[in-house]
């Protein structure tokens, strides 16, 4: 997905994006814990993560920060506390 | 160090309010086989296993399961979220809504609240791994129980997830099992 369609996309479908690679991740991550030889997981793992990491920084850009804690920059004012929170929506 | 996120692992679509679910769902919140009680156990256990790969496993599985923890918190949450004081006593939640008012808190289907005498470390990995096993696979069984409690397909289908991660967490759980057999065999 380049910059341009995610101008388009929604809130909820950019979430629903990241939550996709992030599953990967996931689960790579985990088989990676005990199987850390194999390496075209690994390279699946880093190629998924390139992927979720500019996935990330484009929904931050546009909708405030998913993480703190120095994880990611914020624009002014402080976006960390915009609501809704993921439980408040389920997303 | 811990990092929190604000996304779901798995997004949740609660149309209506039920409260007679929210109590069922109880059980993977604060039940001894829950979400609390997987995480706690495995984030404790870490400490004292014996490899790279069963240190980072236990780190990984707990973490993960913090974040069905949250899940499990969201609905319980949104399903309860609209109910009258009247409605919850129908569904026998009155005495719950006397202590505790809409706010998701760690007890059990039956009202009882969440112990650590739940879960254990033993502190010797083979035996700490054991019964790691045997939390996934009570874990899934419930998630089982609960798919057969309702007839919602959405809330069906989020359940299914969190029972697939079981399996997963599962497999990965007997991998290192057999890998510190081989190693142990070695010596």
């Amino acid at each position: 997905m380049d910059s341009k369609q995610c101008n388009n996309i929604s809130r909820e479908d950019l979430l629903m994006r990241i939550r996709e690679i992030q599953f990967l991740v996931i689960d790579f991550n985990l088989f990676l814990d005990n199987h850390p030889q194999e390496k075209q997981v690994l390279n699946e793992y880093n190629k998924a993560t390139k992927q979720l990491i500019s996935l990330k920084k484009m929904y931050e850009v546009k909708f405030g920060v998913l993480t703190n804690f120095g994880y990611s920059t914020s624009q002014y004012p402080w976006t960390w506390i915009n609501e809704p929170w993921p439980w408040e929506n389920g997303i | 160090m811990w990092a929190y996120e604000k996304i779901l692992e798995y997004p949740i679509k609660i149309t209506h309010k039920d409260v007679k679910f929210a109590k069922f769902l109880f059980s993977q919140y604060g039940g001894p086989d829950g979400e609390l009680s997987t995480a706690l156990r495995y984030l404790n256990q870490r400490y004292t296993m014996p490899t790279m790969q069963t240190k980072a496993l236990l780190t990984d599985i707990g973490t993960e399961e913090l974040a069905h923890l949250e899940i499990i918190a969201t609905m319980i949450y949104q399903l309860l979220k609209d109910a009258t004081p009247e409605e919850l006593s129908q569904a026998g939640l009155g005495g719950y809504y006397a202590q505790h008012d809409h706010a998701p808190f760690y007890l059990d289907s039956s009202g009882v609240p969440w112990t650590a005498a739940y879960i254990g470390t033993l502190g010797e990995p083979i035996a700490d791994l054991y019964d790691d096993l045997a939390a996934e696979q009570k874990s899934r069984a419930t998630y089982q129980y609960l798919i057969n409690l309702t007839d919602d397909l959405d809330i069906k289908d989020i359940l299914r997830f969190l029972l697939e991660r079981e399996i997963v967490h599962f497999q990965r759980f007997k991998e290192a099992i057999a890998e510190l057999q081989t190693l142990k065999s070695k010596q």
